[in-house]
């Protein structure tokens, strides 16, 4: 591990050195395996942050009864090893020739892969059309908030907002996505990471609009799946 | 408990098959519904690891890993196919 960045007060993203690392795609994941001196082990699978030609980062979001992320946003330090797996996943990755418009949904930490996807997008100079709906529970817990400002990202605070707050309120549903996502006439491509609830019900409001279902890529994480 | 999808454990079927798996095509024994391994229903919380068919719920794939031995039994398959 080579760097750390502060994103929340309960999430950091660690840049890995990884040696022999043969790259990797937007939307990609390494598993990150920690080994206790008794021998015990523990894995979670972590989604790539960074894009494409940019040195693997990850991000992470700790968990309180966590048994990997407290060692990964805590106690870590530049210099640290810890054994990697990856990169892994051919199902939730983007490339530029796949086109789009993009249509990108993230509950939380859900964001990360989606993060990647953004930066490849620009990196690449890409012209596909991109927009990231992002749910968050508060202002604060919003990841990558003032690198997303470049980017077209429409917010929705679900606990609390601050004053003066003019993004959504709610939690994501149907008639929300019918204001938001891009008009099924474009032919989108979507993409919704979060975690299983949000998922299930972002891809089943995208199906209800008419969105076809085998352009909407879904991941869902949990508890016991990390990231 | 709820249920994550098959990019969770893409790192462990690459260890089993060799591979990429998430976007091998899973059909299942029991009503032939027929998806890519990534949107698989996938239960971690057990001692084993649970793929189940999302429009019948058949168990599709169990992942027991024993003393750094993984045990697979696919039998809930009818095929596991891998994109041409």
């Amino acid at each position: 591990m080579s760097a750390v960045v502060d994103e929340t007060p309960r999430v950091r993203t660690l840049e890995l050195e990884i040696p022999g690392w043969p790259g990797h795609v937007a939307g990609q994941h390494v598993d990150v395996r920690l080994t206790a001196e008794d021998g015990y082990r523990a894995e979670r699978p972590y989604s790539l942050a960074s894009a494409p030609g940019e040195a693997p980062a990850i991000t992470i979001q700790r968990l309180e009864d966590g048994e990997v992320s407290p060692y990964l946003t805590e106690d870590v330090r530049p210099g640290d090893r810890f054994e990697v797996r990856g990169p892994i996943g051919g199902y939730f990755v983007w490339r530029p020739n796949d086109g789009g418009p993009l249509f990108l949904a993230a509950g939380g930490s859900g964001v990360v892969p989606l993060r990647a996807i953004l930066r490849h997008r620009r990196n690449s100079m890409s012209e596909v059309r991109a927009r990231l709906l992002y749910s968050s529970r508060t202002l604060e817990d919003i990841i990558y908030r003032a690198e997303l400002d470049g980017d077209d990202v429409v917010h929705t605070l679900t606990r609390a907002q601050p004053s003066g707050w003019t993004g959504y309120a709610r939690r994501v549903d149907t008639g929300l996505l019918r204001e938001v996502a891009w008009p099924v006439e474009d032919g989108p491509l979507a993409f919704v990471c979060g975690p299983t609830s949000f998922v299930e019900t972002v891809a089943a409001g995208l199906i209800d609009l008419g969105y076809v279902p085998t352009r909407i890529k879904t991941e869902r994480f949990g508890a016991t799946g990390g990231r | 408990m709820e249920a994550l999808d098959g990019n969770a454990i893409g790192g462990m079927l690459y260890q089993v098959f060799g591979g990429e798996m998430t976007m091998a095509q899973a059909v299942c024994r029991r009503c032939g519904a027929r998806a890519p391994l990534a949107e698989c229903a996938v239960y971690l919380g057990g001692p084993g690891v649970v793929v189940r068919c999302r429009a019948c719920h058949n168990i599709v794939m169990v992942l027991v890993e024993v003393r750094q031995m993984v045990c697979v039994d696919l039998s809930g398959l009818s095929k596991l196919e891998q994109p041409e």
